[in-house]
């Protein structure tokens, strides 16, 4: 059999590796203190994450050396099997923080959600690359919807309202396949008017909406048909039925702890010792770094626990203060090279299979990315999911790895045929 | 590979890269030009201050100030801050030795190394003074003010109480509570702890570089302002508790003075006591472990906390129960036979007054065998059964064999004991024991045992002809804060009226009229009414006293207890009371010569040392 030599792309490794050791290292900084000074203690949380990157190069380098085919065939047993343990999670798991998305295994808790992402990534990616698989017959973009939104919706069970929200990250892969661009738009406008009905008065906004409606039929438009009145008339109306509907979803379907922290990004609460407290004393951590920030362990307010979950989800935090504009940036700029270097190596693979795979990749770590930084930065409203690579917790670290590297195995074979 | 779609790849990118531009953007908002964060980053840190609200302060019914606060200051210390410090030069400024340094470090930085805890506690002002001005050459070190208790005259100890720092219990019952807080430890300092504490407040504050607060975070908006404790308006006579604690002086006993009208405590003495300011500050440890091995027991509220044997006080309750039950009538007589229980040389007794003038005991042997052999049952254990079972059930309407509800704290308060029906079954055993076996009781020796609050409590229900208000210190705390229903409901006895008059009337003959056992609690133009008592035990005989005046609308009922005082009711209780009877009623004691006599003499048998406890 022709074996063609792997062409491993080590630039995106080495952002892997230097993503990595730099969450260790910020970890280890975040929780430092004078009591326990070595790195290489591994009862405190630097420690341990790198226990964990032991073991997630382990799996990077396994992968590496396994067959493509392995992951094109093994995708639907791989995304069942995920299915299968996130509905047991559901009956396994122990509670923590509201959520139930740990399965306890004495030593060690492993968070199942964490694997969904690159399971399902397979599993949309497979179901694309069928032969007579075209995203404008329907029955595709059921299936589609089905593969995304089931496991989502097992998420979401577990009260991990965050993970679920990443799911959304495969509108990106299918919109690369022909999903059409429209939704993309509807998306972001419904955000805006979401945000928007909460702020303003409703009749006051669908008063407006209805000004630029004719705005747009009279100034816009040369030549008006009967479809274009009934299409503006259309818009509108969807756009009323959203906008009475914001109130409902948001008192209703939300649950308090959501509605405080919206309101808060909103500015509508300034509950600054509640729901308000993380994001703001995040915001005056990241703030105090300066240009330069305060030096690496040099930092006291992500020390001192002024800020709380500053190993994990606030991670940020921590390299605002001691790495100042400059790291931060080169940390953002680090992960948007990585990002835009997958969708470039997406779309020169030979096959479906791997594109869609690849920007499911590229997706996933960017909705982690944007929510993450996002809502350290007092940008986007509290939702608790990591920074790839550099949040702690093992069984984020291992699975963004092993997403990551199942890729990069793709990649590395991308002439070979599978 | 391309297709129809490929362009696509290029919203994507662009997508990606629009959000990482975003992101640096805002960081540079945050970072360099936003100046409300940007500061953040001079000021180094911020501190949570605590703001300890100022404790209530004690004032005696005439408005007297009994208890306020004077400002101290606390050194504390986050460990974790603590960075480029002389240590020699911090030692000497402050006044430690280097080793009691490194020791307070370790303490703290075990506590945490993150939070402030206190290195050095109650430093007064001039010490302060000395290195207040080189606090910025600390860094991690910062001052905390703290208010101590200032006791204006050093009475009432053991009513005020003291305040001492929270031990584990009470952080792990109440979480408003932390490391190095005060609270009340004993009496109204301890029972009216949630009023004077008032509720602490928080400042957050920005710390520069130089350890120096340099203003408030986010100009105060985390901010919580301490709402300070509520002063409490008491019923003590602050003049008439210094009078009392004179007379006691050198003794061993208490005195517990109530207005009859209204329950309020106007003074409770217990001997030997203590200055309060003892308990304050940093001498406060050394001075507790020497009152607390004191064979006096200083710090022990006799008033409350003591359980005596009530003596021939407790006729009074006997005649009027009896009286009550029928089974005499004011005009039964009975001869002193002394064969029946020893009694000293008087007439025999024609009338219930007339047997408490001369404290008959023989009289009250027959009246208490009537109480409690009624006839009932032809079985005498069963009939004797019977009868104590009625005859407590009356005592306790006294208030006696309980805790009364008193507001000082009551978990060590005692009981005293009423015996029923089951504690003889338990000791004689069922049917094994009669009126014969228990007339002890009937003139107050025996089994029974009674707090002195409940004495002055029984001088108060004579006085009321009655009923009694359970005692309480306080009046009222705060603005406007009314005390408990508790302290405004008439406990009654259920006996007649004409009973107690005529109680009262024997009370007054006991004073007033030839014969009577306490003559010396004679106060010229005041009708006294009052009982001696002496009360049996295994030292020398307890002087005891209950008293009030005046007979009609009396103004003040006390019970005066001098602990083995070689001497009965009539020698030592009652010349007291009369003095603090004239004391409060006329507001001056012409009898100097008197008031000498009793402050100097000191007749009580010197105290036991304490059993050793068994380990």
């Amino acid at each position: 059999m022709y074996q063609e030599r792997l062409r491993i792309d080590w630039w995106t490794v080495a952002i892997w590796a230097v993503l990595t050791l730099l969450g260790i290292l910020t970890i280890y900084s975040a929780t430092y203190s004078s009591d326990h000074a070595s790195l290489f203690d591994f009862s405190n949380f630097g420690g341990k994450q790198l226990v964990w990157a032991a073991v997630a190069t382990l799996a990077a380098v396994v992968i590496v050396f396994t067959e493509p085919r392995f992951f094109s065939n093994g995708a639907y047993p791989i995304y069942g099997a995920i299915l299968v343990l996130l509905v047991a999670t559901l009956f396994l798991a122990t509670v923590t923080k509201g959520g139930k998305s740990w399965i306890d295994f004495g030593a060690f808790k492993f968070q199942p959600t964490e694997f969904a992402k690159f399971a399902t990534a397979l599993a949309v990616a497979k179901y694309m690359s069928g032969i007579d698989v075209a995203w404008q017959q329907s029955r595709t973009k059921m299936v589609t919807l089905a593969l995304v939104a089931l496991p989502a919706a097992l998420v979401f069970l577990q009260h991990d309202t965050g993970s679920a929200l990443v799911f959304l990250s495969f509108v990106f892969p299918l919109f690369r396949e022909g999903l059409s661009g429209v939704v993309l738009v509807i998306g972001v406008v419904a955000i805006i008017l979401f945000v928007l009905a909460l702020l303003v008065n409703k009749y006051i906004l669908l008063g407006i909406l209805a000004v630029l409606g004719v705005l747009y039929l009279f100034l816009w438009l040369n030549k008006r048909t009967a479809r274009d009145y009934w299409r503006v008339i259309g818009v509108l109306a969807c756009c009323a039925v959203f906008v009475f509907s914001v109130d409902m979803v948001f008192n209703h379907v939300l649950e308090a702890h959501q509605r405080e922290r919206i309101d808060v990004l909103l500015g509508k609460s300034e509950d600054l010792r509640g729901s308000g407290y993380n994001v703001h004393q995040s915001k005056i951590a990241i703030g105090s770094g300066g240009f330069f920030g305060k030096g690496y362990l040099g930092g006291t307010l992500t020390k001192a626990n002024f800020v709380p979950e500053q190993q994990t989800d606030f991670i940020f935090c921590t390299v605002g203060e001691e790495l100042g504009w400059l790291g931060s940036t080169a940390i953002v700029a680090l992960y948007v090279w990585l990002l835009v270097r997958l969708v470039a190596m997406a779309e020169r693979q030979r096959s479906r299979f791997a594109r869609v795979y690849g920007y499911s990749v590229a997706s996933i770590i960017f909705i982690h990315l944007f929510v993450n930084i996002g809502m350290v930065l007092g940008l986007v409203p509290v939702i608790g999911i990591p920074l790839p690579f550099f949040s702690y917790g093992g069984s984020s670290l291992i699975a963004f790895t092993i997403l990551l590297f199942i890729f990069i195995r793709l990649d590395a074979s991308k002439n070979q045929l599978y | 590979m391309s297709d129809k779609y490929s362009d696509r790849s290029r919203v994507v990118k662009t997508i990606f890269i629009v959000v990482g531009v975003l992101f640096v953007g805002r960081l540079a908002m945050l970072q360099l030009f936003d100046p409300e964060y940007r500061e953040a980053g001079d000021r180094q840190a911020l501190r949570d201050v605590t703001q300890y609200p100022a404790r209530g302060f004690i004032y005696d019914r005439h408005g007297k100030l009994l208890v306020h606060n004077e400002a101290v200051y606390d050194l504390m210390v986050i460990p974790r801050m603590v960075k480029d410090l002389d240590t020699d030069y911090f030692c000497q400024s402050v006044g430690i030795t280097r080793d009691d340094f490194d020791q307070r470090i370790q303490k703290a930085r075990k506590y945490s190394p993150f939070s402030a805890s206190i290195f050095m506690k109650q430093i007064p002002k001039e010490d302060y003074a000395r290195f207040e001005n080189k606090m910025y050459r600390f860094k991690g070190f910062y001052i905390s003010q703290r208010t101590l208790r200032i006791y204006d005259r050093p009475i009432a100890a053991q009513v005020l109480g003291y305040v001492g720092e929270v031990n584990q219990a009470d952080l792990d019952r109440d979480p408003y509570y932390s490391m190095g807080d005060y609270i009340g430890k004993s009496g109204l300092e301890k029972s009216y702890e949630a009023v004077l504490r008032g509720i602490k407040g928080k400042k957050i504050m920005h710390v520069d570089v130089h350890n120096r607060e340099v203003g408030p975070y986010q100009n105060g908006a985390f901010d919580t302002l301490p709402v300070e404790g509520c002063n409490l308006y008491t019923a003590l006579d602050a003049d008439l508790q210094e009078y009392a604690e004179s007379l006691m002086a050198n003794k061993r006993g208490c005195v517990v003075a109530i207005e009859p009208a209204t329950g309020e405590v106007l003074a409770m003495v217990s001997v030997p006591t203590y200055d309060p300011n003892l308990l304050v500050g940093r001498v406060r440890g050394e001075n507790y472990r020497k009152l607390d091995s004191n064979y006096g027991t200083p710090m022990l509220n006799r008033a409350m906390m003591g359980q005596y044997p009530p003596g021939s006080i407790f006729k009074v309750a006997q005649a009027v129960t009896a009286l009550d039950l029928g089974v005499i009538t004011p005009h039964s007589g009975f001869v002193c036979d002394k064969s029946l229980v020893g009694c000293h040389n008087h007439p025999s007794a024609q009338s219930v007054q007339e047997a408490i003038k001369m404290s008959c005991n023989p009289y009250f042997y027959q009246v208490y065998r009537r109480v409690i052999q009624q006839g009932r049952y032809k079985n005498i254990y069963r009939d004797s059964q019977y009868g104590l079972t009625v005859w407590r059930d009356y005592m306790l309407r006294f208030g006696f064999g309980q805790k009364l509800k008193i507001d000082l704290p009551r978990n060590g308060m005692s009981t005293g004991n009423i015996p029923d029906t089951s504690f003889y079954n338990r000791w004689y055993g069922r049917d094994r024991w009669a009126f014969s076996t228990i007339y002890s009781n009937s003139i107050g020796q025996g089994e029974v045992t009674v707090v002195p609050l409940q004495m002055a409590n029984l001088a108060a229900i004579v006085a009321n002809r009655g009923y009694y208000i359970t005692p309480h210190v306080v009046r009222f705390y705060g603005p406007d804060s009314l005390q408990d229903d508790e302290y405004r409901t008439r406990h009654e006895t259920g006996i007649k009226r004409e009973y107690f008059d005529i109680a009262a009337q024997g009370m007054f003959d006991v004073v007033h009229v030839a014969g009577g056992t306490g003559r010396r609690a004679r106060v010229d133009g005041l009708d006294v009414c009052g009982k001696t008592g002496t009360a049996q035990n295994n030292r020398d005989d307890h002087s005891v006293f209950i008293a009030f005046a005046p007979k009609d609308n009396p103004k003040i009922a006390l019970a005066v207890y001098v602990e083995n005082a070689r001497g009965g009711g009539g020698s030592w209780a009652a010349p007291i009371a009369g003095l603090i009877i004239e004391r409060y009623i006329n507001g001056e004691v012409k009898r100097k010569d008197v008031e000498k006599m009793y402050r100097e003499i000191n007749p009580c048998q010197p105290p036991l040392p304490p059993k050793k406890k068994k380990k």
